[in-house]
Parts: C-alpha cells; structure tokens; sequence
C-alpha cells in the first residue's frame, strides 16, 4: 500500500499527539458535565424530586457522553500502544477505582428511581456522587504523576517494569504535587457540571449551582495557577543529540535528558502561552456568568476553560507524553511510542469518516432535548425518567 | 516470569469476559426485536405494538446497562492486565477497538438515551429511527470486536518488525477480512438472537401459563419464535462454517474438541461420545458416527484430519525453527542497520516461527539455552486440556439442536394453530430459559480456552502477555470485581423480576389517549396542548 506515504510518519504522529488531546478535551467537556453534576447532586437538590430533576438533566445523554473515555482508551490502544501498555498496567490500582466508578454510575442511574424506598435512592445518590467526584480528582491525580515523570522502565523486549512495591505504585500517586493537580481537576469539573445545571434546570436548584458552581470556579483558577508556579520547580524533559522523528517507535533508541524545569517549553515556544491564558480566562468568566445568571455563554465559557487546562498540559510537555522518572530513556515520547505508519493513516482515515458524523447527530441529540428539566416534567412522567 | 500472575490474569480476564457475555447477547437481539416490534407499530399503529415496544424496551433497558458497565472492564484490561500483550500486538488490535468505539459505540450509546426519553419529543418515525440505529449499533459493535478477537485466533496481514519488538499491520483488509472474524460474527450475533428470542418466548410463556397479558404474550411469541427459527438455523450452519474454519487455520483447537489423537485416514468418524484420557492420548468408550467428522472438518471424503500427535510433532519443529529466529533476533536487535545480510535472511526465513521460540520463555529466560527435555515439554504444552474442550463443545451443539426443535414447534403453534400453546409446551419453554446462555459460555470457553497456550494464535504464549504486577495487586482486583458483580447480579435480577412481574406499565386505552395527544401535539403547537404530558 502506497496510499499512506502521502501523509508522513512524523506529520501522521503529530495528527494523532492532537487527536489524543481531542478525544480527552471531549471526554472532559462532555463526560466532564456528567461527573461535575454527579459530585455536586446531594448538595445542589435536596428533595426527592429536584434531584430527580438534576439526575434527569443528564438521563439522556451521560450514556453517549461516556463513549469519549471509551474511545480515548480505544484511541491510545490503536495509536499509541506503549502508551496504553505502560499508563494502565502502572496506575493499576487507581485505574480499578476508576472502573469501579463507571461500573457504579450506569446503575446508578438506571436503577435509582426504580423503588420507591428513601434508603435505596439515598444510596445511589451517594453513588453518583462518588462516581462523579473520585474519577474527576484521579484523572487531575494521574496527569500530576505524568508531569513528574512514572518510576518505570523498559526492559531490552519491552516489558514495563515498575519500580517499587504494590502499595507504593498506589499511595506514591498522592503527592503534593499531584493531589493539587487533582483539585484542579475537580474543581474545574465541578464548576462545569454547575455551569450545565444552571443551564438545564430552574429555581432553587439552578441558584444553588451558581453558588457552588462560582466557588468552583475560583478555586479552579488558584489552584491551577499553583500549579503553575510550582512547576517552575519541576525538571523537564529533552532528548539530546539527533532526534529520528521517522524511525520506528522503540524508546530505547533514543537518549533524554533532563531540562531544569517544565516551564522553559514556554521560552522555546512563548505562542503556546494561549493555552493557560484561555484556562484561567475562560473560568473567570463562567464565575461571572455564573453570577450574572448567562446559560449558555457560561456553559462555553467552562468548556473552553477545560480545553485550555488539557491542553496546556500537553503542549508544555510536547513532544514528551509519558516520561520516566526512573529510567529517563525509557520515557514515551510522540516519536517513539506511536503505532507503525501504516496503522496511523488507517485510523486517520476512520476517524476523518466518524467523527464529523458523530459530532453531527450528537448535536441532533443534544437539539431534540433542548430545553430545561422542569418538576413537572419528572413527576408527569414518573415511570419513563430516571 | 511469575506463573502465579499468568493463572491469575487468566482468571481475571475469563470472569469478567463470561460475565459481560451474560449481558451482550440479550442486547445484540433484544435491540432488534424490540425494533421489528416498533417497525410493525407504526405500520399498522395498533396500540399492542406500542405496548409491546415499551415494555420489551423496559426489560432492554435493564440489561444494557449492566452490559455498558462491564464492557467499560473489558476495554482497559487489555492494558491493565496484558500490557507486553498490548504493546506487542496492539499496532492491529488496538484498530478494530478504536474503530469499534467510532462506528458503533457512539452510535448506540447516543441513541439509546433518546430511545427511552424521546417518545414525547420525536414524531413516530423518527423515533423508529432511533430504535433502529441503536440495534444497529450494537451489531456493529459485535462486528469489530469479533474481527478483533477473529485476529487473535488467525493473525494475518501482520508482520513481526524487530526494530520496535512487536507486531505491525501490513495489510488491514486482509484483518478486516478475516474468515475466522467473519464466521465468528455471524455465528454469535444469531447466538444473541437466539438468546433474546428464547428470552422473550420464555416470558411471554409465563405469562400465558398465569393468564396474564395474553395478547402481548401472544404475539411476542409470535415474532420471536420467527425470528428465533431463523437465528437458530444460523448459529448451528456458522457453527459448522466455525469448526471448517478451525480445520485449516487452528489444527489442534479442532484435533483437541474432537479428541482425535491420531490422524485418521479420511474420511474421518465423528466421535459423539466419550471419555478423553490426556495421558493415555486416547478417547475411551467412544462412540464414533462415520464419515461425519471428514464431511464437518473438511467438506471432502477424502481429505485427512490430522491428529495430536502429528500436531505436538510440528510443533516441536516450529520451536527448533523459532531458536534460530530468536538467535538472529539478537543480533538484529543489537547491530540495527549494520546487520549482516545473511542473519537478516536467517531471521527471515525462521520469523514465523519466533512465537514458538517464545514457548520456551516459561522455562528459560533464554531460549537458546533451552534443554532437549524442556523443548519437548514446551511442544507438549501446545495441546490444550482436551476433555474441558470436548464437553463444553457437545453441550453447545446440543443444545443448537434443541433451540431448533423448540424454535420449530413453537413457530408452527403461532403460524398454523392461531397463536395457541399447550401448557407444557408452554411450562418447557420457560425451562429453556437458560439455554441458550449455557450455550454461549460454553461457545467462548471452546474458542479460548481450546487457543491455550497462545494468546495470539503461534504469535505470542499467554505467559509472556501479562503485565509486571504483583499477585496482590490481581487478588484485590479480582475480589473487587467479584463483589461488585455479585451485587450487580442481584440487584439486576430483582428488577428484572420485578418489572416481568408488573407486566406492561401502560393499559392499551392509556396508549390510546396517548397516541391521539401526541398525534395533536406534534401537528399543532406545543403549547396548545391542553392535556397534560401523559403518565407512562
Ligand atoms: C459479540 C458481541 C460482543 C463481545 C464479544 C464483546 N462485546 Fe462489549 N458490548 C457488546 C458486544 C460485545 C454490545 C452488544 O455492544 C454491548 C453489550 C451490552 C451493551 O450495552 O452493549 C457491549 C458493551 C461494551 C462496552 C460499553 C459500550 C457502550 O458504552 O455502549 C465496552 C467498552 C465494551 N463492550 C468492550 C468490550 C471489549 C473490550 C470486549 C472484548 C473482550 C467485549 N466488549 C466483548
Ligand atoms: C465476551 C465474550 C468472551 C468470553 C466469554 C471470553 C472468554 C475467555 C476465557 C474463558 C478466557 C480464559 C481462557 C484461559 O485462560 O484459559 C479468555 C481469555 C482471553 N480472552 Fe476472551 N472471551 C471473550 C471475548 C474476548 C474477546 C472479544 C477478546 C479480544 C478481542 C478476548 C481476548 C482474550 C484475552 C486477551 C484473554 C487472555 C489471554 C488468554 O488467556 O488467552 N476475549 N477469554
Ligand atoms: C450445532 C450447533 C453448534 C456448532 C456446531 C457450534 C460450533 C462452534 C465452534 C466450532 C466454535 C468455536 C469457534 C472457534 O474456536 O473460534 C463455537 C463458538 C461459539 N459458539 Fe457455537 N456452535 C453451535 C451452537 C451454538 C449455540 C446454540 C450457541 C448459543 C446460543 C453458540 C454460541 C457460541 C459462541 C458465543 C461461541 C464463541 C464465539 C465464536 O468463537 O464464534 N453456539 N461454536
């Protein structure tokens, strides 16, 4: 086949390092609702019936939206597989728990309003809400680990093996460092699922999101802004003399080295500084949409927040995607941990054919069940919403 | 390597597979009844039909989303569990996955929320639609998953590149082609089929013999036992069109569920019972039909079967072969583009054969340092347990046949004796229930187990694939997932109990009233209507 080399390898990984920045903006932005409106459930709606209304906001649709996690772990499998290979078998535990939560959530919505008892739909409100709020923070955790670099290598076969004990695998994720990066991410997600509520909902229930949702906001933007000073402290990552950006995807034949901090991409690259700048901005203003009670601006506003926190991770990092605190050569990098040539332009090709097609009969979806979940609208018809 | 991990792993991967399995087929047909039921409703816009729609949609709904839950498991095991399997493979498995989430996951999950909450917000054909992009949704998702698991069991259009250690597509049609996926597809969606026809016959049957919901009951039979009939005749003719499929591309799968310990002159006897002994290498109290294996196996009278020990003969070949390309690996590895040219034809002359060099990795770190006696056991080691094999694969055939008879009289009862069921024909029916999910289990216990020790088919041996974990780790998992599905598992049934139970939510006047609102609504202006959203 001949077809692919009109795309080459090195442009054909770079496409790919930026569908892998789009599947996870997509999952956040949408996915991100699901699990912001989840973790904030017991405290926006008390009674019964409003948060019968909360959980309906998002009825139709969490199910759709979640195919984003699903696909971006399809996604890493087929064009990064080193990638899948070393993150998930490495964050193992924390990828169980992660599992759990989105074992836990389809059932909890499904199963919730279908018996009338208060114990049993206390449990599973509670059950949104942990598997809204541990997989929001553990996703913040793990890009935390990630920027600090994995204690892994590469054997000569390319087996992954990590250094340390089990436990240590587990409980060494919860840094300092990370766990900030952890409450950035919650918040961030808080305040988008705040945003999404106040859009989709009326009254009490939409004025407390606000409040929440605006709290949210504000710690987003301090914590990120931490995390940004702080990783001025952090080593980064290059590689030293010639750099086969064509070669096959063997991390061991190539030679990194470590750069005195994360934060000199910025000299190297200062037009990447619209990244954090729209991150910090765009929450801002949902913290002002939020008060000014704006729907759908604030809603925009938050996603583009969440487009500018991932990606600024991404293009600091670039073109490192996993790196090695351990073993530096052993670090993944977009020239060395990439599917072949061949495999690349395939996916290319399906993507480029589904996605558009995706993203249109989505927003047909999101069209047909446009408008606000009312009190009304739950109780009337009792028996066919969640 | 750490044999305790590989054992565990396996366990893990074989529960959480069998248990998703419970929940796929009941989606795969249910998905399309219920959309044969809608389809038939807004052609003659009988209020039974709509009746019948929501309610098989109800139970649908119950069952999917346990399916959703424990398909989440299984994407992210592959890198959890079998990460060197993930990297040395996921160049061409990884496409199928990916691809899978593209064309099918987004288009059922999308729609399925629309399917329960869209009634009142779409007109009826469009919500026809719906219900039939979620069925084929689910379809295709069997499609790529099956053309996934189809490589593993015959990997072609791949090659082995020593530069990155792992295997590389070279021709994706000859993937997506792939005879085994396509027999495999077809044979287990009509599975599916099976299943939720089974399933909806068994219900409706209970209904019946408590006098309940006649008319649903009925007529459900009525459409599954049609459908049923023809997925039945599918699944046993695509699972003959599996077993010739194994006769060529997996030898001793087919040689070890046969039993067939010697190779037999063609044509060869079926052997329709008996007791396989692994040590003696021989079947005892067999009872053999002639001819027939030779007509199943290899459509011919006159072509040969090979048997076991030919089989474990050949392999030990192919691991004499594989030293020598694992040798050549070495240097190619370490001298990269200044290789001498004739160590990189040795290597590519021996290369097919690097998989079987890899059997000996379960004794030696080396497998060039492998002794007479630990090659002759690693050759051993590629006949799987033939008695499991043997069983499990008689009861699935078994009971294709019944499911055919069952099928056949039931659709005769419903086209040529105006919908009317004895009650013991009736009191069977429901006893069939779960028929048709020992049958499937059974299926994926032959298709995986009978692989054994390979992981990809000659490629790579499942003890290499697994991930560097320790056992703790694996046994916190494992008793996670057992808990959290046992729970599910209860907590599913009884709502599935209790909405069998309650039967259809909605009276056919109910129904009624509603299609005439909604009949106003939709050609007048929202706001006008003057009754209220419905209670359904
Ligand atoms: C023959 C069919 C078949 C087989 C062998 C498998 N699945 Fe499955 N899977 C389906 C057929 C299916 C389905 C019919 O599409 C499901 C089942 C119930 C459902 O809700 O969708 C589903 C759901 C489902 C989901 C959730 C999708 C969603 O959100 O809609 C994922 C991520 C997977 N599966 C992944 C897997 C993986 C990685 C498998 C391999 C080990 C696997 N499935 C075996
Ligand atoms: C849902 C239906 C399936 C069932 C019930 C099933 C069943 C099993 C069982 C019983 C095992 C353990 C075999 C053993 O170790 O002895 C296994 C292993 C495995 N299966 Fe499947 N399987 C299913 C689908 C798939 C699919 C679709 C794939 C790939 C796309 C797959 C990939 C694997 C892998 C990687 C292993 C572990 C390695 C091995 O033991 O060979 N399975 N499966
Ligand atoms: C006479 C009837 C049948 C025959 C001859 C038959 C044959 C086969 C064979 C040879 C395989 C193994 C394929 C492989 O190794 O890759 C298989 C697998 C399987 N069978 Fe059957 N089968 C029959 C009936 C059934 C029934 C009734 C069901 C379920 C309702 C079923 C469900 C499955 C499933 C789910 C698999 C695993 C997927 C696959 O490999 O295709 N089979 N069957």
């Amino acid at each position: 086949m001949i077809l692919h080399d009109f795309i080459s390898y090195e442009v054909l990984r770079v496409i790919w390092w930026g569908l892998l920045g789009v599947l996870l903006i997509g999952f956040a932005v949408t996915d991100g609702f699901d699990m912001g409106t989840g973790a904030l459930l017991p405290f926006v709606a008390r009674s019964d019936v409003e948060r019968r209304v909360v959980i309906n906001t998002v009825g139709p649709v969490w199910e759709g939206n979640q195919v984003w996690f699903i696909l971006g772990g399809g996604a890493i499998f087929a064009a990064w597989p080193p990638l899948y290979a070393v993150s998930f078998s490495g964050f193992y535990l924390a990828m169980f728990v992660v599992l759990a939560s989105f074992i836990v959530r389809p059932v909890a919505f499904k199963y919730r309003s279908k018996r009338d008892s208060q114990t049993w739909r206390t449990a599973w409100d509670w059950a949104l809400f942990a598997s809204g709020a541990i997989p929001a923070l553990l996703f913040g955790v793990a890009v935390g680990n990630v920027i600090q670099g994995v204690p892994f290598h590469l054997t000569d076969d390319l087996h992954t093996i990590y250094e340390g004990a089990w436990y240590m695998k587990f409980a060494g994720l919860l840094d300092p460092f990370s766990l900030l990066a952890g409450v950035v991410s919650l918040s961030m997600l808080l305040m988008h699922g705040a945003a999404w509520i106040s859009l989709k909902t009326e009254g009490v229930v939409a004025a407390r999101a606000r409040a929440i949702g605006g709290k949210a906001a504000l710690v987003s933007v301090a914590a990120y802004v931490l995390a940004g000073v702080w990783l001025a402290f952090i080593p980064g990552y290059g590689f030293s003399g010639e750099v086969p950006v064509d070669g096959p995807s063997n991390p061991l034949h190539f030679t990194v080295v470590q750069t005195a901090s994360w934060l000199s991409a910025y000299g190297d690259r200062p037009w990447i500084v619209i990244a954090p700048a729209l991150g910090i901005v765009g929450a801002l203003l949902t913290f002002a949409g939020l008060r000014a009670g704006r729907e759908v601006s604030t809603l925009l506003a938050s996603a583009c927040s969440i487009l500018g926190v991932i990606a600024s991770v991404g293009l600091t990092m670039f073109p490192f995607i996993m790196p090695s605190s351990s073993a530096l050569n052993s670090s993944l990098a977009v020239w060395n941990a990439s599917s072949s040539h061949l495999t690349l332009f395939i996916m290319l090709f399906g993507t480029a054919l589904f996605l558009p097609l995706i993203l249109l009969y989505t927003s047909w979806v999101y069209k047909v069940l446009w408008g606000k979940v009312t009190e009304k609208d739950v109780t009337d018809n009792s028996h066919s919403v969640y | 390597m750490d044999f305790g991990i590989v054992e565990l792993s396996r366990l893990q991967f074989a529960l959480t597979a069998m248990y998703h399995f419970l929940f796929v087929p009941l989606t795969l047909g249910l998905s399309i009844l219920v959309a044969i039921m809608e389809t038939v409703y807004v052609m003659t816009n009988r209020p039974i039909w709509r009746q019948m729609t929501k309610f098989w949609g109800m139970l649908f709904g119950i069952n999917f989303a346990i399916g959703v839950a424990t398909g989440i498991t299984m994407e992210f095991q592959f890198g959890m569990n079998w990460s060197y399997y993930s990297h040395y493979v996921g160049d061409i498995f990884g496409a199928p996955l990916a691809l899978e989430g593209l064309m099918a996951f987004f288009l059922e999950a999308t729609f399925v929320g629309l399917f329960f909450f869209g009634w009142d917000k779409l007109s009826k054909r469009a919500h026809l639609v719906v219900a039939w992009l979620v069925a084929l949704g689910s379809n295709f998702s069997a499609l790529w998953i099956l053309i996934a698991n189809g490589w593993m069991q015959h990997p072609v259009g791949a090659e082995f590149n020593p530069m990155t250690m792992r295997m590389e597509m070279t021709d994706f049609f000859a993937v997506m082609f792939n005879e085994v996926a396509q027999a495999k597809f077809v044979h287990t969606v009509s599975a599916g089929y099976v299943t939720a026809a089974v399933f909806v016959i068994s219900v409706s049957a209970w209904f019946l013999l408590r006098g309940r919901h006649t008319e649903l009951a009925r007529r459900s039979i009525t459409v599954a036992a049609a459908f049923g009939l023809a997925s039945a005749f599918s699944v046993v003719l695509l699972g003959d069109e599996s077993g010739y499929n194994a006769t060529h591309s997996q030898k001793m799968k087919l040689a070890a569920i046969e039993g067939i310990w010697h190779t037999e002159q063609a044509p060869a006897a079926f052997t329709a019972f008996g007791l396989p002994d692994q040590d003696a290498r021989e079947t005892h109290y067999a009872v053999h039909i002639p001819y027939v294996m030779g007509l199943i196996g290899t459509r011919s009278l006159t072509t040969e079967i090979p048997g076991i020990d030919d089989l474990i003969a050949e392999s030990e070949n192919r691991i004499r072969s594989g030293i020598i390309a694992y040798d050549a690996l070495m240097t190619v590895r370490s001298e990269r583009e200044n290789t001498p040219p004739d160590v990189t034809a040795t290597f590519e002359q021996h290369s097919d054969d690097l998989g079987y060099a890899f059997l000996l990795k379960k004794y030696v770190d080396d497998p060039r340092t492998a002794s007479e006696a630990q090659i002759v056991q690693a050759a051993n080691d590629t006949l799987p347990h033939v008695w499991p094999l043997f069983w499990a694969f008689r009861v699935m055939a078994a009971i294709g046949f019944l499911l055919i008879a069952t099928m056949g009289y039931m659709f005769y009862r419903s086209s040529f004796k105006g919908m009317t069921y004895p009650r013991p024909m009736l009191r069977l029916a429901l006893w069939m229930l779960p028929a048709p999910w020992i049958a499937a289990e059974m299926g994926w216990f032959v298709a995986e187990f009978g692989r054994q020790p390979w992981t990809v088919d000659g490629v790579l041996p499942t003890a290499m694939s697994v991930s560097a974990l320790s056992a703790t780790e694996l046994l916190i998992t494992i008793a996670g997932f057992v808990l959290f599905y046992t729970v599910l598992f209860i907590i599913e049934m009884g709502l599935m109990l209790k909405y069998i139970r309650k039967g259809p939510v909605e009276d056919v006047d109910v129904t009624d009233a509603w299609v005439a609102r909604h009949n106003s609504r939709l050609s007048g202006r929202h706001e006008a209507d003057p009754i209220a959203a419905p209670a359904e």
